[in-house]
């Protein structure tokens, strides 16, 4: 077998910057998992035992204590602006907690200034992967926390390869030119008059469980599978631009140029363009996260991550790709012939558990709903099936509607454990009749000659969490 | 009957008719129902300004020329610090290696490089024009770009080193690798039932 033969690679048989970024990553993972354990015991709280996504899971819980104390006196001041801001977990404000909500008014409408937070409670977040910069570098969704199929927008996975510029949209412009019949400049506010399109899509990195190729190494969801998320976006049909300017006879491709640092660039077929493309300006029912490609990003639905361009300025139509050095030295699929393959745009099949997954812990036989997100770019999911038994024996999972397509779905399945190791799977079937395939079909089709990572991109192998006896959830590998 | 017929016709005639002058002014989300002829006509000038990509044939190579001993001393100045003074790589600073790893493909530990991996030299050109240096991206003139392609290509021993590097030898130059990229050939697994 090339992965057993494989398996006994150790780390040390591989260059420095490879050995640096997998113990690199192994670490910040560990430091997230342990802020959470942290707070977790420091409750002594019910849900001491695990399952650490309904339990709290902050690390200043000293502050909050002193807010309740503080409040048990009668001795609170009101915490307004950034010291209240600087005390909370990201995204929330930290307010007062009053003893009894029922014997005294609440705070003030309107008084965080017209745009919500979140619960200073709620402290999921993002996480880095620990690359050499923090300009070209990526962030991964908490999907074990997540529930239902969006993604709240601050926590969309990241993937920047030059910073995250801050844009002024009266000044941004999108500039179409090349094989066209008249080339032409819109501003935001012109991209915004065209007839519009709202679409559920997810995105995910190609890049997604790059360090599972081998050999189960992180140890969360979050680590095997943060790079996809989904979001309403709203937007521009790309096809209607291109009818505005008229496209010429011969052309076949068209480069997406961004106005970051890394003028990010990737070619893409004329033909993706026609059928679902999407010029998008808003998420989630507001204007897109700077980081999500403010004011502007070309979607395309199903593609690789990289190739939806942020912070769009330039659509050039060609009759060739460009081989720009993110379609030619990165995003290639290096196979054991030695051969890459290119412009490998499709996100295959894939499916996750999200409950209970790597390092939660069941407190007790009995009851648990498995819960977990399936996707195709190919199209719609039409089934799940979930294993209990390593992949011996197969169940249909519930989905969740509605089931759009090139989008997250959610799948259910009733789970009563009896206490026993179990070994918890979910693969799935999209309309075109393909099948999720195991980690081990991927690897004898490819090789593992890409070195530590495989052939990087395009992990969309059956994820295995093994559930010891005492209620422990673990990242393993089984075929 | 003809009568019937007549009046069909004209009806048809009136619901298109309507048709037409209705759905260009509510749009329609899915179909196309311009030319709104929105936005302004990019002109020369405003193309020329952002429109710095090159082709593997040549196309959108800029005036401008460099060698290898231009190159070097703007290397030194300007990439060096992260790429290294052997153009190794520099791991803590996120510069990869550059030049070497030819045959690694194979190996089960490839080590790609512009040498080894890159198929074409127009990418060299055009990565360095719109990304590098790192602290300063997109500020190297493009006489600048050419000559530390020229010191990059030299060093992997695929540029002559005396040789002068412009819109017209840049897409003669065939990378090791040339022929190294295959067609995305998924689905390669088959689980259909």
């Amino acid at each position: 077998m090339s992965s057993k033969k494989a398996k006994k690679l150790s780390n040390q048989d591989y260059d420095e910057a490879t050995r640096n970024q997998i113990e690199g990553m192994i670490k910040a993972e560990a430091k997230a998992i342990a802020s959470r354990k942290g707070a977790v015991e420091a409750e002594e709280c019910e849900c001491k035992d695990g399952m650490f996504p309904s339990g709290p899971v902050r690390s200043d819980v000293t502050s909050r204590r002193q807010f309740l104390a503080a409040t048990a006196t009668g001795a609170t001041a009101l915490m307004v602006g950034s010291a209240a801001q600087a005390a909370a977990p990201p995204g929330a404000m930290d307010y007062p907690v009053q003893e009894d909500p029922t014997k005294v008014q609440g705070r003030l409408t309107n008084d965080d200034g017209g745009y919500g937070s979140r619960s200073q409670f709620e402290t999921e977040v993002r996480w880095r992967f620990p690359t050499a910069t923090k300009e070209s570098s990526w962030t991964m969704t908490p999907l074990d926390a997540g529930e239902g199929i969006v993604t709240p927008s601050g926590l969309h996975f990241e993937r920047h390869h030059g910073g995250i510029p801050n844009i002024n949209p009266a000044t941004h412009s999108l500039t179409v030119h090349g094989m066209v019949d008249g080339a032409r400049k819109y501003s935001m506010e012109d991209l915004k008059r065209f007839p519009s399109v709202s679409r559920f899509h997810f995105i995910e990195c190609s890049g997604n469980g790059l360090t599972e190729w081998r050999e189960p190494t992180l140890k969360t969801v979050q680590g095997t599978h943060g790079l996809t998320s989904t979001t309403e976006w709203t937007g521009v049909p790309l096809s209607t631009i291109l009818r505005e300017v008229g496209v010429q006879d011969g052309a076949a491709w068209i480069l997406a140029e961004g106005s970051d640092a890394a003028v990010m660039t990737r070619s893409v077929p004329i033909d993706k363009a026609w059928d679902d493309a999407m010029l998008v300006y808003a998420q989630n029912g507001e204007a897109l996260r700077p980081e999500q490609g403010y004011p502007l990003r070309l979607l395309l639905p199903g593609f690789e991550g990289n190739t939806h361009i942020k912070w769009l300025r330039r659509l050039e139509i060609s009759d060739k790709p460009f081989m720009t050095r993110e379609e030619t030295s990165k995003y290639t699929d290096l196979l054991s012939s030695g051969k890459a393959r290119q412009f490998s745009f499709t996100m295959e099949a894939k499916s996750v558990i999200t409950f209970p997954s790597g390092e939660m812990k069941l407190p007790r036989a009995g009851f648990y709903e498995i819960s977990g997100l399936a996707w195709s770019g190919r199209g719609v999911i039409k089934r799940v099936e979930v294993s209990v038994d390593g992949g011996n024996s197969w169940q249909l999972a519930e989905l969740q509607s509605p089931v759009m397509p090139v989008c997250h779905t959610r799948f259910r399945f009733p789970w009563h454990w009896d206490g026993k190791p179990a070994i918890l799977q979910s693969r799935c079937q999209d309309e075109t009749g393909y099948v999720q395939p195991t980690i081990k079909q991927l690897v004898d089709a490819r090789g593992l000659g890409g070195g530590k990572y495989g052939s990087i991109y395009h992990l969309n192998g059956i994820q295995s969490w093994a559930v010891a006896a005492d209620g422990g959830v673990s990242n393993v590998h089984k075929y | 009957m003809y009568t019937n017929t007549k009046s069909c016709k004209a009806l048809i005639a009136l619901l298109a008719g309507i048709a037409m002058s209705i759905l260009p002014a509510l749009g329609n989300a899915q179909g196309y129902s311009g030319p709104y002829k929105f936005g302004v006509p990019a002109t020369s000038a405003d193309i020329a300004a952002l429109n710095i990509d090159v082709m593997p044939d040549g196309r959108g190579l800029p005036k401008g020329s460099g060698n290898y001993e231009t190159g070097k001393t703007v290397y030194t100045a300007k990439c060096l610090a992260c790429h290294g003074p052997d153009l190794g790589g520099i791991g803590a600073t996120g510069g990869a290696a550059l030049i070497g790893g030819r045959g690694s493909l194979t190996s089960g530990k490839p080590k790609k490089t512009v040498e080894s991996y890159w198929p074409y030299a127009s990418t060299v050109f055009d990565f360095v024009k719109r990304a590098m240096p790192f602290n300063a991206p997109g500020s190297l003139s493009d006489d600048e770009v050419y000559a530390v392609t020229a010191y990059i290509l030299g060093e992997a021993n695929i540029f002559d080193r005396k040789a002068t590097l412009d819109a017209t030898s840049l897409p003669k130059i065939k990378m090791p690798n040339a022929d190294g990229f295959i067609a995305d050939a998924r689905p390669d697994v088959f689980n259909y039932e």
